[in-house]
């Protein structure tokens, strides 16, 4: 199959990103395929969690940043000036490093998005279920969802999050290293959900772990000093990378 | 060597005697308290102090009825929290969520000082300005009457309650923020959704020192509620003139004759003055101190 029959939903175009005096996503453009897993890796420092975050523009947060280019969602570029921020984000998901679960009950965790954009009580029942099972959390919580969502695990926690985010009904997931405060059975669990999930989300995932970018992910994009050095499938940047940067951050040359 | 190991032994015992001169004074403090009130209870029945709801210090048989002055004392007061809170956390959210960096360090300072204005002067500014306000106003007999009192004790209580429930806003986790936006809600909706209930026990510690800063104060509320030198009984709101505890103890010491049971009377009513202020302090510390375990999880 060639590129050109992927379907992408995610199309960014000459994304220039400044923190201050600090140019920290040089000329970045990129085609994200839908309904698959683009791992984005890169080492510590790379851009590529900035990269990330300029998809659902959690980077407006941070005063000093400077955004050039044009990042579209399905063909409608976000960084325009009417552009709603609430839509876009109810429309592009986020997990992130450490799990955030408010410090309220499981149920009202996940119940949180759908009552803030508007949803009746049996509305909300419903996708809270339906979280709770696309997320794999429902047998371990079903009988304890007044508990506050603090009595969860590490792992069960990041889980919530993930159901949380579903709660809204996103097209787009983006994980921030979900998996790098949890121990290797929650990370595994993720990312069996993570391959659940990419058959009805498109699903961007930052990660540290080499094996679990090779494990989870269909394309693979490499950052190196806020640049995209190489994207392609997973297969191909794994086994026979164009670059020689990449193959060394790879094989563990550097990192 | 050895010179040089007793000097800091000096040094470090010197110290000592001197933080514990804070301890033994608190406790005198409390002895001679508790004992010139307990002095009172020889003549004058406990029940009669609890129930009595008059405070007639010169007539006879005299009367000392605390409940006129804890009533005076807890109208002025729930007065000032109402007032007081509702601004105080408008502000606080404001400063630390909402306003550009620079211009809440432009407000912080101008909080700072209204802490530092002597009471004498909130008093003054009361008496010349608020009393006439409010008799116009509100078209009463005198101006001077609980509410002046709550309204300068709000004001009082203000830097206190913006200050101390600004910090607990500022430590909630900048990773809840961020996981109730990613989420599609809007800043107000993150901020009274999670940001405010994440931060309630720090805020309620922040109304507990309000309170305790407002139920102790003496010299405003003299100044603008009246103070009748005999009171009939139990004021029944804010637009009656009242005279709290520390009113009360303040105007009469200065004239009552030493030992006698007036004079007993006025310790008495400051010693329950001073086991309030131990309890709200107690729970705002407790509630505090909850609310830093939080901060751990």
């Amino acid at each position: 199959m060639s590129k050109n029959e992927i379907n992408t939903n995610i199309n960014i175009k000459d994304l220039n990103l400044w923190y201050g005096e600090k140019h920290a996503l040089k000329d970045i453009s990129l085609d994200i395929p839908e309904k698959s897993v683009t791992a984005l890796i890169g080492p510590s420092g790379c851009g590529k969690s900035t990269f990330l975050r300029c998809l659902n523009r959690m980077n407006d947060l941070v005063k000093s940043c400077r955004i050039e280019g044009e990042v579209l969602v399905d063909d409608e570029n976000i960084y325009e000036k009417d552009v709603d921020v609430v839509d876009l984000r109810k429309k592009v998901g986020m997990v992130f490093q450490k799990p955030n679960p408010f410090p309220m009950s499981i149920y009202d965790n996940i119940a949180y998005g759908p009552k803030i954009h508007g949803c009746s009580k049996s509305e909300t029942n419903e996708r809270v279920h339906k979280a709770l099972n696309d997320a794999a959390l429902m047998g371990e919580v079903q009988d304890r969802l007044g508990d506050p969502a603090f009595s969860l695990s590490g792992g069960q926690q990041q889980r919530l999050c993930i159901a949380r985010a579903l709660a809204v009904k996103p097209e787009i997931l983006l994980f921030d290293e979900p998996c790098s405060a949890l121990d290797p059975i929650s990370t595994s669990k993720i990312e069996d959900l993570i391959l659940e999930l990419k058959k009805d989300y498109t699903i961007v995932i930052v990660t540290h772990n080499m094996q679990q970018a090779a494990r989870i992910s269909d394309h693979t994009a490499f950052f190196l000093l806020g640049e995209l050095i190489e994207f392609g499938r997973t297969k191909h940047i794994f086994e026979d990378p164009q670059v020689k940067s990449t193959e060394d951050y790879i094989t563990g040359r550097f990192g | 060597m050895m010179h040089r190991k007793k000097k800091e032994k000096a040094i470090e015992s010197t110290l000592l005697m001197v933080s514990g001169v804070t301890v033994v004074a608190l406790f005198l403090l409390c002895f001679f308290l508790f004992r010139e009130g307990y002095l009172l209870f020889g003549d004058y029945s406990i029940i009669s102090f609890l129930t009595e709801t008059s405070w007639y210090p010169s007539s006879s048989p005299a009367k000392f009825g605390l409940l006129p002055l804890l009533t005076g004392s807890l109208i002025v007061t729930a007065g000032a929290i109402v007032l007081s809170v509702p601004l105080g956390l408008a502000s606080a959210i404001y400063i630390s969520e909402l306003a550009d960096p620079k211009i809440a360090q432009l407000i912080k300072p101008f909080v700072e000082i209204l802490a530092g204005i002597p009471s004498v002067v909130y008093g003054f500014f009361g008496l010349i300005v608020v009393v006439p306000l409010l008799q116009d106003l509100l078209d009463l007999p005198t101006g001077q009457t609980a509410l002046a009192g709550s309204i300068m004790l709000g004001m009082m209580a203000l830097p206190t309650i913006i200050s101390v429930s600004e910090d607990a806003i500022n430590s909630v986790p900048t990773a809840l923020k961020e996981g109730s936006l990613a989420l599609g809600s809007t800043k107000w909706q993150t901020i009274y959704r999670v940001v405010l209930p994440a931060a309630l026990s720090g805020i309620s510690a922040a109304v507990m020192l309000g309170i305790g800063r407002a139920i102790g104060e003496t010299m405003t509320v003299m100044m603008v509620t009246g103070n009748t030198a005999i009171i009939p009984g139990i004021p029944e709101g804010l637009f009656d003139p009242v005279r709290t505890m520390t009113a009360t103890i303040a105007l009469e010491m200065g004239e009552v004759p030493q030992g006698s049971e007036h004079f007993h009377a006025l310790f008495a009513v400051g010693a329950v003055l001073f086991l309030i202020t131990f309890m709200i302090n107690l729970i705002a510390d407790s509630v505090k101190k909850k609310y830093r375990l939080q901060e751990g999880v």
